[in-house]
């Protein structure tokens, strides 16, 4: 096997001990990996309090009286797409092609905030129909968690728009590529996350 | 001796690095099972105690799609670190939410029934 094969594959006949420290880019990334694993254990909390509390809605709305499937569908598609682009962006990163990474991540932005547009929305209506967090523990559970996951969402907008700014600035040098690859992580990250609420959330409400 | 970096990070997939197949296959894939779990919850052709299962089943079908295309993890030799991440994150999450939801269940349970509390407190 050539080295230019060993470097590709990273499979190497050299033991393990013998070889060199890993290339700053694999250490961020599996740190990132590490956080994101620990973000989720967070959400599994909340999915834990909310699949507890369900039930308590203490003579209020229920989940199936409040909820559109319809809608629900679509923010979900927002998302996996807002999910892909934000992948061609990264691809469009890796060959240092700066107005596809501009067009991909500027449609990543633009699905992003139509999520979260359409997620305010049910929100106010559902506040506005007396339905808000304070009304029962079901409520309660549901606004953390769905919450949590839209603050997360407006997080990454925040820092993709950041992610812009510095390359617009900065250019493709390795510390940006390395945070572009860590915001795909999260933002991917957050698409996993998205199918567990929309799963146990919305179409398992009972 | 030539020094050889070890591992891989996450999200990188060395045989298509620049190829935007995996994502247009995971896109697919996802539509899919997104599709299949929506139909599901709303049809009334499965049985309808089944479905909670079968929602689990194509939610997990679909986390696995987003892991393997999107974040691409895989159990390739030189991801084995990114895995067994993924395994203990895993792992965790089982036992806090399946943890939870059998002690609360029990707690529930073992609990005095409200109307004879009062006679109690009496």
């Amino acid at each position: 096997m050539s080295a230019a094969e060993q470097a590709l594959t990273g499979v190497s006949d050299i033991p393990l001990a013998l070889r060199g420290p890993a290339p700053v880019r694999v250490v961020a990334g599996f740190g990132f990996w590490l956080f994101l694993l620990s973000d989720i254990i967070i959400f599994a909390t909340l999915f834990a309090t909310y699949a507890v509390l369900s039930g308590a809605t203490a003579d209020g709305p229920s989940g199936v009286e409040l909820f559109d499937k319809r809608h629900v569908f679509l923010e979900t598609l927002c998302l996996l797409a807002s999910s892909v682009t934000c992948g061609f962006g990264l691809l469009a990163s890796y060959r240092a092609d700066a107005r596809a990474t501009y067009f991909w991540m500027a449609m990543t932005f633009l699905l992003g905030l139509c999520f979260l547009r359409m997620e305010g929305t049910e929100f106010a209506s559902m506040v506005a129909a007396g339905a808000g967090p304070s009304h029962s523990a079901f409520l309660s559970a549901f606004f953390t968690l769905v919450g949590t996951h839209g603050l997360h969402v407006s997080v990454g907008l925040i820092w993709l728009v950041i992610m812009l700014l510095q390359l617009a600035t900065l250019g493709f040098r390795p510390l940006i590529a390395r945070r572009f690859f860590c915001f795909a992580l999260f933002w991917h990250a957050l698409d996993i996350v998205w199918i567990g609420v929309f799963t146990i959330v919305y179409l398992g409400a009972k | 001796m030539q020094v050889q970096p070890e591992g891989q990070a996450p999200g990188v997939d060395p045989q298509e690095q620049h190829g935007a197949r995996s994502y247009l296959i995971g896109l697919g894939y996802a539509v899919a099972l997104t599709l299949a779990s929506f139909w599901a919850a709303t049809t009334s052709f499965v049985y309808a105690p089944a479905v909670p299962v079968l929602l689990a089943v194509l939610a997990i079908a679909q986390m696995g799609v987003h892991v393997a295309f999107f974040l691409h993890i895989s159990t390739a030799p030189d991801q084995t670190n990114n895995f067994l991440a993924l395994l203990f994150g895993v792992f965790v999450t089982a036992l806090v939410i399946f943890g939870s939801m059998i002690i609360m269940a029990n707690l529930n349970h073992m609990m005095v029934p409200m109307d004879q509390l009062m006679h109690m407190q009496r």
